[in-house]
């Protein structure tokens, strides 16, 4: 999901648990199975916590980059009222990156530093913010399946073991829901609309389909930190029951809409009481994780300059602000 | 890359509506406090969760340890006659 990146080995392995203290590991995962939270300042493995900051970093990361697509169409949504609505759209996710760095912060990890590993390239955000906006229905067909997909991944992370991840998370989901209905009612005016709008709305669901089901991460057999996380409460369904179910969802609705998904082997299966999906590309998933997606380096960049260009004014107020405490002080 | 250091964390508590308290949301970076409090009204109320802002420093904040929470709370547990629910009344006395 937004946090794909997982798999990759940075520091610490996660067996480094085996050297901590066995009883208080053993406490430790007796209040996870009791569903107690686990707080900042509460006791935690240094896996539990580790886990925990690369996943919420990435995912702040991700909110954070994942407005660059989107703020692509800002200046050019089709009336004042889709403007207002992308840009309080926009604002939203800029919040989401907000509240989660802030979460990450209580695992002792600071701001700068996380901004840092984004800037620099180190950090990892979801593969789907490297895919480009080429026309408006693109905006509603993030918001229709980019957004669900975000949903059906974060509503279980509402009840994660660590309190201000799953604090954080509610206010989200609070927000999504507005993101993902304006998404789709921009799809179905278009696909309402003139045959040429049609088009638009089909296109832009023959490009976003496939990376939307990306966005789920890697299949279950290759996902390296599934085990550890469930069994922490981290995570509570795997990649591929999540996607299935994003499917199973999302397939009735592109149907009310008159589009076709495409995936020649999707069918309903009666039996299994499910839709069954073609094979997804993961060499595609790989490359652009790896950072030759189409806009790696575009967004990079971008947040680089809007980084660079804030610079006066985190400095300005740095220094008003010194120099409003020293005359109080004085 | 980035600044050499952050701005200073601000603890944000926020009074949803009269009549309730102040209920902490969450954090942010800012260089003073009215910053801490323009940037706690852009990202904790957007939908008008709130009525009135408090922003604390976070290294204003004295916490308890939670490792030493059971010597903390221990003299509260062994005294449940403060709770009214320890006295045993006859049914026949009223409004006690």
């Amino acid at each position: 999901m937004y946090t794909q990146g997982l798999n990759e080995q940075t520091g610490r392995p996660v067996a480094a648990e085996a050297t901590e203290d066995e009883a208080r590991l053993r406490a430790f995962q007796a209040r996870i199975d009791a569903e107690e939270k686990i707080e900042p300042k509460d006791w935690m493995p240094d896996a539990y916590r580790q886990t925990l900051i690369r996943q919420i970093s990435q995912h702040a990361h991700s909110e954070i980059v994942g407005m660059l697509p989107e703020g692509n169409w800002i200046t050019r949504a089709p009336s004042l009222m889709r403007k207002s609505i992308l840009i309080a759209k926009v604002q939203d996710e800029g919040g989401h990156g907000a509240y989660l760095y802030s979460a990450a912060e209580t695992l002792g990890v600071s701001r700068a530093e996380l901004i840092d590993q984004l800037l620099s390239g180190r950090a990892k955000y979801s593969s789907i913010f490297n895919y480009p906006t080429l026309s408006w229905a693109d905006v509603g067909a993030i918001g229709w399946l980019v957004d669900g997909a975000a949903i059906m991944n974060q509503i279980p992370l509402c009840r994660c073991s660590y309190g201000p991840y799953a604090r954080a998370m509610i206010r989200i989901c609070k927000e999504e829901s507005f993101h993902q209905r304006q998404g789709y009612d921009i799809m179905l005016k278009l696909a309402r609309g003139t045959a040429a709008q049609r088009r638009m709305a089909q296109d832009a669901l023959d490009r976003w389909w496939w990376p939307s089901l990306m966005m789920f991460g890697p299949p279950d057999a290759a996902s390296m930190h599934t085990a550890h996380s469930v069994r922490w409460k981290i995570k509570r369904f795997t990649n591929d029951e999540l996607r299935q179910k994003f499917v199973d969802f999302t397939v009735p609705q592109a149907k009310f809409l008159g589009l076709n998904v495409p995936d020649p082997a999707l069918r309903w299966d009666a039996e299994a009481g499910m839709h069954r999906y073609g094979e997804i590309d993961w060499t595609e998933f790989n490359q652009v994780l790896k950072g030759h997606g189409p806009c790696n380096r575009e967004r990079l960049a971008e947040r680089r300059a809007a980084h660079e260009d804030g610079r006066w004014v985190r400095e300005a107020a740095a220094a008003h602000a010194a120099k409003h405490g020293a005359r109080a002080a004085a | 890359m980035s600044d050499t250091r952050d701005w200073p964390l601000y603890e944000i508590f926020i009074r949803a509506r009269g009549g309730l308290d102040h209920k902490h949301v969450g954090s942010v970076h800012a260089a003073d406090a009215t910053m801490a409090i323009e940037h706690a009204r852009d990202v904790y109320t957007r939908r008008m969760e709130g009525i009135s802002i408090w922003a604390v420093r976070a290294t204003d904040i004295t916490a308890s340890d939670p490792a030493e929470s059971d010597a903390l709370f221990e003299p509260a547990r062994d005294k449940i006659y403060r709770h009214p629910t320890f006295y045993d009344i006859p049914k026949e006395v009223e409004t006690l």
